[in-house]
């Protein structure tokens, strides 16, 4: 026993500075990582009447919406394809990357009790409310498989490059959920920011229309929000080689993500230490 | 005897007390960036205030501690009990020192920490286990354990919205007692439960002492430091005043509590509240001094003493018609008695603009030797509060041997005890 615990030696003491992520020690955490996850996906469906329902209607009737919103009255194009796949292949991502932002954004701070009681790696927190939207997403794609064929869409090899997309876009959810709690622990009116940007953007993103539309000139800058690599990509993937994504469009905007990312993480690690002092 | 598991050096940590206040959105922060860019001079006026508002919770806090010690920790409201415990647990990081740990250390700052009420008693077992740092094949080996010291075991499907607070409070302590650290931090959290299940706590902490685990133990009933703990330290005001065994610190801090000098920035020992200097309210309770029938301070308080309350206000207008409310509750906040000067006391109180007191006078108080809250405020007789905090400060009775009996009287038994007499008759 004794060697074991000369190992384990920790010291505690003031951090100046850059701290680099501690992998180990989220490696060391990562049971707690996957039971917050669980838990937080086992509340979002219990006493919630309408629960899998909600997350069948939702999609759906924003599909419809937009369908007669910017197909019939807007006559927006659409690239020979029926608009109800073009807004749904949009709404998936969107809805995922919406969902895990304001469960991450408000995470910290719903932890509040938590965070002042026990020591764990506060990134935990936000990482596992991320992944609480996936099974909606989950019922989205199911929806989609349904769909796919009855508006004559067939399945096709890029289907296979979805998980990549998918990845990308729980990047760049986590990336927002990372800088937003942090602030959300200092700043409490982040939380009325947030769902104010979250509905911006479901029609700042491509979601209601394909990207395509926008004028040339333009078209890398509406790249830099990151969210429209992500759809672009999805969409691709979902309804073939017509919606090819804007390649350095695409790249700029996981170049942003990467980059929010990185200094999401900074900010995250140098305001962490006082998370429990200011919560 | 190898190296301690425990070293403490130096340690401090100092709080903002303004950082709160100051900037509580990010709309407040960009107003303040920029006026700043206007005033530059504003940046020093912010350092000045910084320097003030800032104070040490604690402060050049040194001890070892070895395999298999107990460590009581005593110390007032404030004197950075939690404080320490926080740093030791690595949730609030030091200012200034270091710890070393050599082991696993769980801390129990509080029972149930992350139960959730929606989910079931079977499903908080696993999440609290979690949280607490039990690996998930850990739990599934102690689960009917867990469950057995319990006593859930018909309810486990159930939400623990739906458990009486009890059952929540015994299930929550079933999943902190089975944990196996090296190491073990616990605050207070013994004080939960009714009396048969605090029993069983007490004997489950008393194990754990005696299985050459390492304990570190926050208490304010000083029987249970006495008893479970080998070591003791006494903090005051953040630093470090005893450290010794653990008879010897519960005797400590009983001395300093009634020999605290009046130049010390803490409060001197018969006041039981100062209200902070930066209070801004228009109504507020400033002091509350104890004192005896003579006018006296008294420093301690033990059950059955003749008692005078005094009560310091202040008002920013007048209220024609007002009252002072006095309430005493037990630690854990349930009411025990609520008094006013008016309607119930008959005296009637016209508040006036500025400074005032008022003398509330208790012939042998009947509460027993323990740990109490006092809650005082202003009112206007059945319409408002103009100040209340039902959790102003806490209070403490000292044991005293009022039936002569060897035993004084203390909150484990129960919290009031007034003058009485047995007699036995004919049936």
């Amino acid at each position: 026993m004794g060697n074991s615990i000369v190992e384990t030696e920790r010291v505690l003491r003031p951090r100046h500075g850059l701290a680099a992520i501690n992998f180990a020690e989220m490696w060391r955490f990562r049971e707690l990582f996957v039971i917050l996850s669980w838990r937080d996906i086992l509340i979002r469906y219990k006493q919630t009447y309408l629960g899998i329902a909600w997350a069948v209607l939702q999609p759906v009737l924003t599909m419809v919406v937009f369908t007669v919103l910017f197909g019939r009255l807007g006559k927006f194009q659409s690239y020979g394809t029926p608009y109800p796949m073009l807004t749904l292949s949009g709404l998936l991502p969107w809805y995922l990357f919406s969902n895990a932002l304001s469960q991450s954004s408000n995470s910290l701070v719903a932890s509040s009790n938590m965070i002042s009681k026990i020591y764990f790696p506060r990134l935990i927190i936000p990482a596992s409310a991320v992944l609480s939207g996936a099974i909606d997403f989950l019922i989205g794609c199911a929806i989609l498989a349904v769909l796919m064929p009855v508006y004559g869409i067939g399945f096709h090899s890029h289907l296979l490059l979805l998980p990549v997309f998918l990845l990308v876009a729980f990047l760049a959810a986590f990336a927002a959920g990372v800088w937003l709690s942090a602030l959300n622990v200092k700043y409490r009116d982040v939380k009325y920011i947030v769902p104010f940007f979250a509905s911006m953007g479901l029609y700042v993103s491509p979601v209601g229309f394909a990207s395509m539309i926008v004028p040339e000139r333009w078209r890398f800058w509406y790249c830099l929000n990151p969210m429209v690599g992500v759809i672009d990509g999805f969409r691709w993937c979902v309804l073939g080689d017509k919606f090819e994504p804007y390649w350095p469009g695409f790249f700029a905007s996981f170049g942003i993500t990467i980059v929010l990312l990185a200094t999401g993480l900074f900010y995250f690690r140098s305001t962490e230490k006082t998370f429990a002092d200011v919560i | 005897m190898s190296r301690p598991l425990i070293s403490v050096r130096n340690l401090g940590k100092r709080y903002k007390l303004g950082a709160a206040l100051s900037h509580n959105t990010l709309r407040d922060h960009l107003a303040h960036g920029i006026r700043r860019l206007f005033q530059s001079n504003i940046k020093i006026q912010k350092s000045k205030i910084a320097e003030e508002e800032s104070f040490w919770a604690l402060k050049d806090v040194s001890f070892d501690v070895a395999e298999g010690e107990v460590l009581g920790i005593i110390g007032r409201n404030g004197a950075g009990k939690s404080t320490l415990l926080k740093v030791l647990s690595q949730i609030t990081e030091p200012t200034v020192g270091e710890v070393r740990l050599r082991g696993r250390l769980a801390s129990l700052l509080e029972v149930g920490t992350g139960f959730h009420p929606e989910l079931s008693g079977r499903e908080n077992i696993f999440l609290n286990g979690a949280i607490l740092g039990m690996s998930r094949a850990e739990i599934r080996a102690k689960f009917d354990e867990i469950v057995a010291f319990s006593e859930v075991e018909k309810f486990l499907d159930t939400p623990v919205k739906r458990y009486s607070s009890g059952m929540y409070v015994r299930l929550a302590f079933a999943v902190a007692a089975h944990l196996d650290p090296e190491i073990l931090v616990v605050d207070e959290v013994l004080a939960v439960g009714d009396a048969a299940f605090q029993k069983k706590c007490l004997g489950k902490m008393k194990e754990v002492g005696h299985s050459g685990r390492t304990v570190i133990f926050v208490s304010h009933n000083m029987g249970t430091i006495a008893n479970l703990c080998t070591r003791g330290i006494v903090l005051q005001a953040g630093q470090m005043r005893f450290h010794g065994t653990a008879a010897e610190a519960v005797q400590q801090y009983q001395k300093t509590i009634s020999s605290c000098s009046p130049d010390e920035r803490e409060r001197p020992a018969h006041v039981a509240y100062l209200v902070p200097a930066n209070d801004k309210s228009d109504f507020k309770i400033t002091k509350i001094e104890v004192l005896d029938f003579a006018g006296n301070p008294m420093p301690v308080v033990a059950t059955w003493d003749d008692v005078v309350f005094r009560i310091h206000y202040r008002c920013s207008r007048d209220v024609s018609r007002g009252s002072v409310v006095f309430q005493v509750s037990s630690y854990d906040g349930e009411r025990l008695i609520l008094l006013s000067t008016k309607p119930d006391g008959t005296l009637p109180l016209a508040l006036k603009a500025g400074e005032g007191a008022v003398d509330l006078a208790v012939e042998k108080i009947p509460l027993t030797a323990g740990e109490y809250t006092l809650g005082v405020g202003l009112a206007v007789p059945w319409i408002e509060y103009l100040c209340w905090n039902p959790d102003l400060c806490r209070f403490s009775i000292f044991p005293k041997d009022v039936y002569g009996s060897g035993l004084a009287p203390n909150t484990s038994r129960s919290l009031i005890t007034f003058q009485h007499s047995w007699r036995e008759v004919q049936p």
